[in-house]
Order: structure tokens, then sequence, then C-alpha cells
């Protein structure tokens, strides 16, 4: 699908946390946002969602395969979130409910979509969670977020925003909260899912050595505004912005830190 | 077949407590209403003050009322205000906390003051100042509980509502399609159930304490209706001449109140399959 947001502008009081940012990604395309914490990455991520935090507000627009999302109603914005823009969130120690087991949680879109039955439900439980590379889909199924690992559970996440076959995925910093080699086999599995399924992705970080390995093109964003933007590798070659140097100089810490080049 | 939380209540000392002086409770209070081994309320002016003996388990009072059948009946009243006035405050601290903690900002928060002003006020004097308006009925025992106490489980639900909206599984909900209402249901209400769970037998705990209370001081329970609270308000006069009368209602009042808190600590460690299993999934 193509993501269009045009002159995305968020207000929270009179603080312009977001401030006229604009970017397209073509269907089946992959465009990075990249910026140090408070950029407003977060906030446009959910703009895009329509589950902007109480007291924000979003002017601009946000179109989806030519559609407008941004203040479009609910019920409808409720339709498009799951089947057509997937999404994968930060925090895998929240990002699940502790409550449930991780099968009713993978197949909690496709019982809120579709009449499955109750094995049916399972087995495609069961089937998401190999394809997430979960150990021992069969019984992991039925297991609680509390047995699992931090990477287990952010497969699990990426398992959830698979289940319909979206279109489009966002993801917030997926693999921010995991420990290096974690993080490295995620987002290889990660990268191969959003391939396999032909989806479109904005892949959020704040890391420009993780986003070198997942998309060309990148914008990056420094209170709000887009200072930067280009092909990855240019970004990282040449950065013509402070913050963009800072960023790069980061990722050079880090990857010859991890011993894994990008 | 009994479910999971109920066998993980039953292995715990205070569940098994609990659950069992409940059940007594409850089972005191049907059986009371058809039988109980004497008429609770009949007098017999040559049969005062007499000790425990196989004629009068218990003993008897100072009008001569068998003191074990007084007891028994007086089962009903606690079983009846402990539940109705935990249903009360159960709405009023859902309904209360919900609105306080996700309503628009405009009501949210004089809300919030309003509940901690409210919390002030102790159950107690609550109840007296309905009794005063009111006068004194077993509904305003109840009006009295489930509101001042659903104060208090709007305050403690209200902190929770808002910290467990802001997990991440609350918005990865959304995130996949789940509405506003669905996802408080689904996802925020059964992750504060264990606090509020808790709340809610401290609740009928504060219901049967307020209720004996309140029959003691001459508000509550009309006389028609036999109370513990009542019960120790006739005996307390003679406390020093017959020690032994005022332990059975004294005791019931301390178990009854004993077991809801017991019961509802089990019950909270049952619910939460974070509290169960430690087991790990292999890598
Ligand atoms: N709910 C909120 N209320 C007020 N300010 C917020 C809220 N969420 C985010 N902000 C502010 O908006 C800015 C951008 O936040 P965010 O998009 O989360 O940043 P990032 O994801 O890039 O770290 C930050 O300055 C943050 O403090
Ligand atoms: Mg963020």
């Amino acid at each position: 699908m193509t993501l269009e947001v045009r002159g995305l502008t968020i207000r929270i009081g009179d603080r312009t946390v977001v401030d006229d940012v604009s970017f397209t990604v073509p269907d089946g395309g992959r465009f990075g946002l990249i910026g140090g914490s408070g950029s407003g990455k977060s906030l446009t991520v959910l703009a895009i969602l329509g589950l902007l935090p109480d007291g924000a507000d979003a002017t601009g627009s946000v179109l989806l395969d030519g559609v407008e999302l941004l203040g479009a109603p609910e019920r409808r914005l409720a339709r498009v979130r799951g089947s057509r823009i997937g999404t994968v969130f930060q925090d895998p120690q929240t990002a699940l409910n502790p409550l449930r087991t991780i099968g009713r949680q993978l197949a909690e879109p496709l019982r809120l979509r579709g009449r499955l039955t109750r094995t049916a439900t399972r087995a495609e439980a069961v089937r998401l969670a190999g394809l997430v590379r979960l150990p021992d889909p069969g019984r992991v199924v039925d297991a609680y977020p509390h047995q699992l690992s931090g990477g287990q559970r952010q497969r699990v996440a990426i398992g959830i925003a698979l289940a319909l076959s979206p279109g489009l995925l966002l993801a917030d910093e997926p693999t921010t909260a995991l420990d290096v080699t974690t993080q490295a086999e995620v987002l290889g599995l990660f990268d191969r899912l959003v391939a396999d399924a032909g989806a479109s992705l904005v892949f959020v970080t704040h890391d420009l050595a993780v986003l070198a390995g997942i998309t060309r093109e990148v914008l990056v964003l420094s209170e709000g505004r887009a200072v930067e933007r280009g092909p990855v590798a240019q970004v990282l070659a040449a950065p013509q912005h402070p913050v963009t140097a800072a960023l790069v100089a980061a990722a050079r810490a880090t990857s010859f830190g991890a011993g894994e080049g990008s | 077949m009994i479910p999971g939380w109920a066998r993980e209540v039953l292995r715990r000392p205070a569940g098994v407590f609990g659950a069992v002086v409940i059940a007594l409770l409850v089972a005191a209070a049907i059986v009371s209403v058809f039988w109980t081994p004497r008429d609770p309320f009949a007098a017999d002016p040559f049969q005062r003050w007499l000790g425990p003996s196989a004629a009068h388990p218990f003993g008897t009072d100072g009008v001569g009322r068998d003191i074990l059948s007084y007891v028994l009946a007086a089962t009903r009243t606690t079983v009846l205000v402990a539940a109705l006035s935990s249903v009360v405050a159960a709405l009023v601290g859902l309904v209360l906390a919900a609105i306080a903690a996700l309503g628009p900002r405009w009501v949210r928060e004089p809300l919030a003051v309003l509940i901690d002003v409210l919390i002030a006020f102790p159950v107690l004097l609550i109840a007296i100042m309905l009794s005063a308006v009111l006068g004194s009925s077993l509904g305003t025992v109840i009006a009295a509980v489930g509101i001042g106490f659903g104060v208090n489980i709007a305050r403690v639900s209200r902190g929770e509502i808002r910290r467990v909206a802001r997990a991440g599984y609350v918005l990865a909900a959304r995130a996949s399609g789940l509405g506003p209402v669905r996802t408080l249901l689904d996802h925020v209400l059964p992750n504060i159930a264990p606090v509020f769970i808790v709340q809610l037998s401290l609740s009928a705990g504060v219901a049967v304490l307020s209720e004996a209370g309140l029959s003691f001081l001459g508000y509550g329970a009309p006389p028609s209706r036999p109370s513990w609270g009542r019960l120790l308000s006739d005996l307390q006069d003679y406390v020093t001449v017959h020690p032994l009368t005022v332990v059975w209602p004294g005791l019931a009042i301390t178990l009854s109140v004993l077991a809801f808190n017991l019961f509802g600590d089990a019950l909270r460690e049952a619910t939460d399959p974070r509290l169960r299993s430690r087991r790990r999934i292999a890598r």
C-alpha cells in the first residue's frame, strides 16, 4: 500500500511537537524515520494510526492508497487498524497482556474480524507462532507472556501485527529494548517477513546502524522537524545536518562496539 | 469441574479458611430462614442468663432468648448487607474510577478531587448522617457502605486504570483495531481485577463491621431484624457479670471480617498468572 504523509503537524497544548513533516512510502516500499528521543517519531506513528494521546492535535494529511485517514471517523479507522496497517511498538515488557495466553493474543486480530471456530483460531495461532519462529509453536501458544523472553515476546508482537497480512507495517523501535544479539535475530526475521508479505514499511529508530540493514530511504527528525532526508548510505557517508552527524557518530560507535557491520 | 482459579484459592490456607467461613455464613443464613434450634426472638423470663448447655449451646441472654438461634438468624442480615453493599461499592467504584481515569479532562480532574474529599469521611460517619436523614434501615447501611467504600475503590482503581491504560498492550490492542470500550473491558479491567478483588473483599469486611457497629449504636438494623451488633449492645451492660455471652457475637463478627479479607487475598493471588507460575519456555 502507498502511504503519503503531507504537512503533518502535531500540537500538544501550545507546543508544536511535530512540525510540517512530509514523506511518501510507495507500494511495497520501505521508509526509515530516525531521530533522537523526543524528536516526534512515535507521535508521527500514532498520528498515522489515529491514536494520538489525549490533548494532541494533528493537522495535515495522511493518505493510505489515496484515502484520507487524518480526521476520519473512528469506525473507519478501527477497520483500517490491524487489517491494513499492522504495528509493532517498542516495549516488549508490556507489549502483551500478562493475563492472556500467547495463542489468544496472536489470534486476537483474527477473532476480531472473522468468526473462526476454536480449533481454526488455535491452528492459526500455531501457524503465526511458527511464522515468527517461536520455539515449539504447538506448546508456546498456551504459555503466558511472563514465561517468554523479551525477544520471544517481540516475535509475538510481530506475529500479531502480521496476523491479517496488512499492506503497511509500522515499526516503532521494535528492537530497541533488546540486547544486541537478540536484536539482530529479531531484525533479520522482521526483515524477511516484511519482504515475504510484500508489505510497505515505516521503520522508526534512533539507531542509524539498525536502519541501514532495513531501509534505503531515511528521514531525520529533530525536535519535530524534518532536518535531512535521502538514501541511508548517503546520509551515513556525508551527513549534512549536525543532528544527523551525531546520529552517524553514535551508529559508528555501536556497530564497532557490537562487532557487526552495516 | 472446579475452575482453575478456584483450585488455586483452595491451595492456600488463607483461601481455605476464607472459603470455609464464607460458605458457613451463607449456609447458616439460608438454613436460618427455615430453621433455627429455637425461635430467635422468643423471650423466656425463666431461662435468663443460662450458661452453655445441651439445650442452649451458647447460653441465653437477659430476656431468656437462645443466643445460638439469634446469632444464626443474624447471619442473614450480615450476608445480605455484605453482598449488597459490595455490589453497590463495586458499581460505584468502577464507574467513578473509569470516568475519573479516562473521561474528558474537564470531568476527570474535578471528579478526582471530589473522590479525595469524599474519602475523608469515614464510612461510619456517612452511615450515621444518612440514617439521620433517611431513618435507620438496612438500606441506609448498604447505601452508606456502598458509596463510602465505593469511593475508596474508585480512588485505588483510578490509579490502576491509568497505569494499565498506559501499558503497551492497551495501545497494541487499539492498533489492531479493538474499540475503546472493548479495550477497556478486555484488557484494562481484567488487569486491575487483582486490586479490585482485594478492595471488594475488604468492602465486604467493612460492610460486616459497619452493620454491626451501626446496629450497636442503635442505627442500622431495625429491631425486627436480628443483628450481631445489636445483640452486642444488648449484652454490653452485663459484660462484667456474664462475659461469656458477648464472646459469640464478637467471635462471629471477627471471623467474618477476617474471612472476607483472607479470601480476597487468596483470590488475588490465584487470579494473577504472574503470581502462579514462573516456568519459562525454553529458548
Ligand atoms: N502524551 C503526551 N503528552 C505531552 N507531551 C507528549 C506526549 N507524548 C509525547 N509528548 C512530547 O512530544 C514530543 C515527541 O514525543 P515522541 O513522538 O514520543 O518522541 P520520540 O518517539 O521521537 O522519542 C516529546 O517532547 C514528548 O515529550
Ligand atoms: Mg518513541
